[in-house]
């Protein structure tokens, strides 16, 4: 067979690539059986994916920063307290939501400058500048909800961002209809833009995969999409908080591997001195890099008090951790240059997957927490054996 | 004073496929001053290293013979223990620590485990007072100079009852003053019988302090002199050091020299604040269009400093003096000033901080110039991948596609690699720095044509080299540093080996 040896030595090459998707599915498939099938229900699935959206962007965040070599720990109570922040315009100010968000969106960014200016200017090292971030964005929080405690959040349309769903049109045999449109299109889009990439790479003579395998690509991942879109379907379809993070997702996707600036990140992260040496302003990267950290922050700060409907003084407590193990998970090396923004979302919903299949079984929160340690631990031994192989 | 201490017999190493040394003997005489001399990259520090213990035994063929045994040693503190201590170029203090402190690291003077201060200041006291440094042991190293962290290196090497110690070019980083009290130093431990090899390149230093100086020359040893005998001369030792006749594996090109200057330098020095002096002192110099300018000297000279300082200040040192490119004068601020200006420089550190090598060919090409293929900030993949494989194409870059991880590649190629980099930015003044280290002869004679093809196309280049022979192979004139300072100017028929040695010796 072939095929099956072309696959196999696909596999051990793109190991690192493919290796938290298959991750990813062992752990569901696991979880599916030993819970009858409730773990891939319409229901279970599209409360994982709202649970894990408010670490998946960070987790974005986090991982350009990582992939530079830096670090951020300020950024759960960053999001905490500009979570408290959206709160408190909402019900105390009567903001509209169309003026609440930009403005905590562009002091998130203002934030993460904050913290990009004494990184690439000041020249203190990420760990303890963001250390400080983190206790003054703590006492911030607590500042901000002092007087009232937790902020109750009565708009609906603040509320529909982490529990509300996109409108269906029309159902159609019980299915959302507008879901299954976006799940074919994107499907469509897909399998379209994988055959304009294999037929670029044949022109220039890179390496493609042989055109039997090539398909059964194709259709694999086309399914696992679809397979989605139908259960997602079934339930209330595509909630915003998902495309929130899809967009997110291929903004970030965009940037990183297609334009000048994302050439530039990696450059600095694999070899800074060497970047400096080609040109690159290497401050000015560290700049956007912890600029965007602090946008995604407030993002995932509206994310979240959108999704309890309210801002708590404890909001944001040890989300940078999961954050940074979701990055770890996806795939960024702590050497930096490595990793992928797709391999950050995938690390936030292979946590995520964790915690709701241990939920659903009743695992009890200390075993829960030494179970997501281990996994973390296995992901980053995984990272430093298969770079060994390779070099 | 009698007897051998040391031999060293049909020493050979290897690197992966370059032979460093080769059957080099080498015998030093008990209490001796014994210098060790030789061009750069002639196995002068390969052949300590191997001493020191530093390659293992095992790791390279033939025997070491100290005092009138075979020493096998397997890690450096073994051949501490048997007596060797070796001193090297970069000093291995720790800044931040006091001078006591520094003296015992590794060898702390303690009771079941529980370091005893006080005993190592009183020692520490009584060896300082060995080597005349009359300080304050507890003075933190970052505190004093050069000179004087030379001087408490020997004194934490006295520490370890050294009976032969070895100075990997101790006076490379020192003033005269500081230079001269380090010979005396030595002299004064040769009365107290402790014999030394020093590796220097200050011919007039070997030959003020010298009993014997062994050449040491493309891994091979030349000769042995012998100063009782009258042997140790200016003349004797650059004539064995570069004894070798130049290979004709040097292109010519058809342009000659045009007469605009594209850059000149003025009163140009370059102060680096961290170790306070200047890297560079009183520059001037000048680039004319379509010439090769070389820049000789030895390691240490101020070269690659020199070049950063020039392109964009790259390690932010106090520059004062004037830059001029095409008769106008440039502020240069960051590397990608220089770029714009049409300055690029091809680092001497290919794998340190000249490639990406995680990435692949094509982004290392597309790097400094992405702006040139892409709209509104995003890079048209397509073009990227034409450009690439044009540079691959005509600086015949040897591998299997551009995604080729330039980890992967052989030193020759990156080098290519490093150079299609730059001229698809297409600068007008192309700084070299090193351009062949490390390199075999075919992929360098590959690099000198690529660079005479550049020069007919108008562009300049200055390279900086350590090896005579490509620097008087390739340049139209030469400049000469020595010590932050341009020792000479010699056009390319005065140039000769003896007179830049002669120059760079200063």
């Amino acid at each position: 067979m072939n095929l099956l040896k072309e696959a196999k030595a696909l596999l051990k090459h793109n190991i690192r690539d493919y290796g938290m998707y298959i991750a990813l599915l062992v752990i569901m498939l696991i979880f599916t059986v030993m819970t009858n099938g409730l773990f891939m229900s319409s229901r279970n699935i599209s409360n994982l994916i709202d649970s894990a959206g408010y670490i998946a962007v960070l987790a974005v965040g986090v991982m350009l920063v990582i992939i530079i070599r830096h670090i951020d720990l300020s950024i759960g109570f960053l999001a905490g307290f500009l979570g408290a922040i959206a709160a408190i315009l909402l019900m105390q100010f009567s903001m509209p939501v169309y003026l609440v968000i930009p403005i905590i969106l562009l002091l998130g960014m203002l934030a993460g400058s904050v913290t990009g200016f004494l990184v690439a200017k000041v020249g203190i090292p990420a760990f303890v500048a963001t250390l400080a971030g983190w206790l003054i964005y703590r006492g911030a929080l607590l500042q901000a909800t002092e007087k009232s405690g937790t902020i109750n959040v009565t708009n609906d349309a603040f509320n529909a961002i982490g529990n509300g769903y996109i409108p269906s049109i029309a159902e159609v045999g019980g299915l959302h209809l507008l879901t299954l449109l976006l799940g074919a299109a994107a499907i469509i889009y897909y399998i379209f833009n994988a055959i304009k990439n294999r037929k670029n790479k044949i022109r220039y003579n890179f390496d493609v995969v042989s055109f039997p395998l090539f398909i059964i690509q194709l259709a694999f991942v086309s399914f696992l999409m679809g397979y989605i879109t139908w259960i997602l379907a079934g339930y209330n379809g595509f909630s915003w908080t998902l495309i929130i993070i899809l967009l997110v997702l291929i903004i970030y996707h965009f940037v990183t591997t297609k334009t000048v600036l994302g050439r530039h990140i990696y450059a600095v992260g694999s070899n800074p001195e060497a970047a400096h040496l080609s040109g690159i302003n290497v401050s000015k990267i560290t700049f956007i890099v912890f600029g965007s950290m602090g946008m995604l922050s407030a993002l995932s700060g509206i994310l979240f008090t959108s999704r309890l409907q309210s801002a708590t003084t404890t909001a944001g407590t040890l989300f940078e951790l999961d954050a940074i193990a979701a990055a770890f998970v996806g795939g960024v090396s702590a050497a930096g240059g490595v990793g992928k923004v797709t391999g950050a979302v995938i690390g936030a919903v292979v946590m995520a997957t964790l915690v709701n299949g241990m939920n659903l079984l009743g695992v009890g929160i200390a075993s829960q927490y030494m179970i997501r340690g281990g996994v973390l631990a296995l992901a980053v031994i995984f990272d430093v054996m298969t770079r060994r192989q390779r070099a | 004073m009698s007897g051998t201490i040391l031999e060293m017999k049909n020493i050979s190493k290897e690197f992966t496929g370059v032979k460093a040394l080769s059957n080099v003997n080498f015998k030093v005489e008990k209490g001796e001053i014994h210098c060790l001399v030789g061009e750069n990259g002639a196995g002068k520090s390969t052949l300590m290293k191997v001493l020191s213990g530093v390659y293992p035994y095992g790791e390279y063929d033939g025997d070491i013979i100290f005092e009138n045994q075979v020493q096998k040693f397997s890690k450096i503190s073994d051949s501490v223990d048997t007596g060797v201590v070796i001193i090297y170029q970069e000093l291995a203090l720790f800044p931040d620590l006091t001078i006591y402190e520094n003296i015992f690291a590794g060898n702390e003077l303690h009771r079941k485990g529980v370091v005893d201060w006080n005993e190592a200041v009183t020692r520490s006291k009584e060896l300082l007072d060995k080597v005349n440094l009359h300080i304050n042991p507890e003075t933190l190293i970052k505190d004093i100079s050069i000179g004087k962290q030379q001087l408490v290196e020997i004194a934490k090497a006295l520490s370890k009852r050294v009976k032969l110690l070895i100075l990997d070019e101790p006076t490379a980083a020192l003033n005269d003053t500081d230079s001269e009290n380090l010979l005396s130093l030595l002299r004064e431990l040769k009365k107290q019988g402790i014999t030394s090899i020093m590796i220097s390149h200050k011919l007039n230093e070997v030959i003020s302090i010298a009993d014997k100086a062994t050449v040491l020359r493309d891994g091979k040893t030349i000769c042995t002199l012998d100063g009782a005998k009258g042997e140790i001369t200016e003349g004797a030792i650059i004539k064995n050091m570069v004894g070798r006749a130049i290979e004709d594996i040097y292109p010519k090109r058809k342009v000659p020299a045009k007469g605009d200057k594209l850059l000149e330098l003025t009163n140009w020095t370059a102060h680096d604040p961290r170790i306070g002096r200047n890297v560079a002192e009183d520059i001037n110099l000048h680039v004319n269009y379509g010439e090769i300018v070389g820049i000789a000297g030895l390691m240490g000279a101020g070269r690659t400093e020199l070049a950063l300082s020039i392109f964009g200040n790259s390690k932010k040192y106090k520059t004062d003096g004037t830059i001029k490119v095409d008769g106008k004068p440039v502020k240069l601020a960051h590397t990608s000033d220089a770029i714009k200006t049409g300055i690029a420089y091809v680092t001497e550190d290919r794998k340190g901080d000249g490639l990406f090598l995680l990435q692949d060919i094509k982004n290392n090409i597309s790097i400094s110039n992405l702006k040139e293929l892409s709209t509104y900030g995003v890079v048209n993949q397509n073009e990227e991948i034409r450009t690439a494989e044009k540079y691959r194409i005509s600086l015949g870059i040897k591998t299997p596609s551009i995604q080729q991880k330039t980890g992967n590649l052989s030193g020759g190629n990156q080098q290519k690699v490093s150079l299609g980099k730059w001229l698809f930015v297409n600068p007008k003044l192309l700084i070299l720095d090193e351009p062949t280290r490390g390199i075999d002869v075919g992929a360098k004679l590959e690099i000198y044509t690529v660079m005479n093809k550049l020069i007919e196309s108008g562009m300049s280049i200055i390279m900086i080299s350590s090896e005579l022979g490509e620097v008087l192979g390739m340049s139209d004139r030469v400049y000469v540093m020595a010590k932050g300072r341009i020792r000479g100017e010699l056009s390319a028929t005065d140039a000769n080996q003896e007179k830049i040695m002669e120059l760079a010796t200063q």
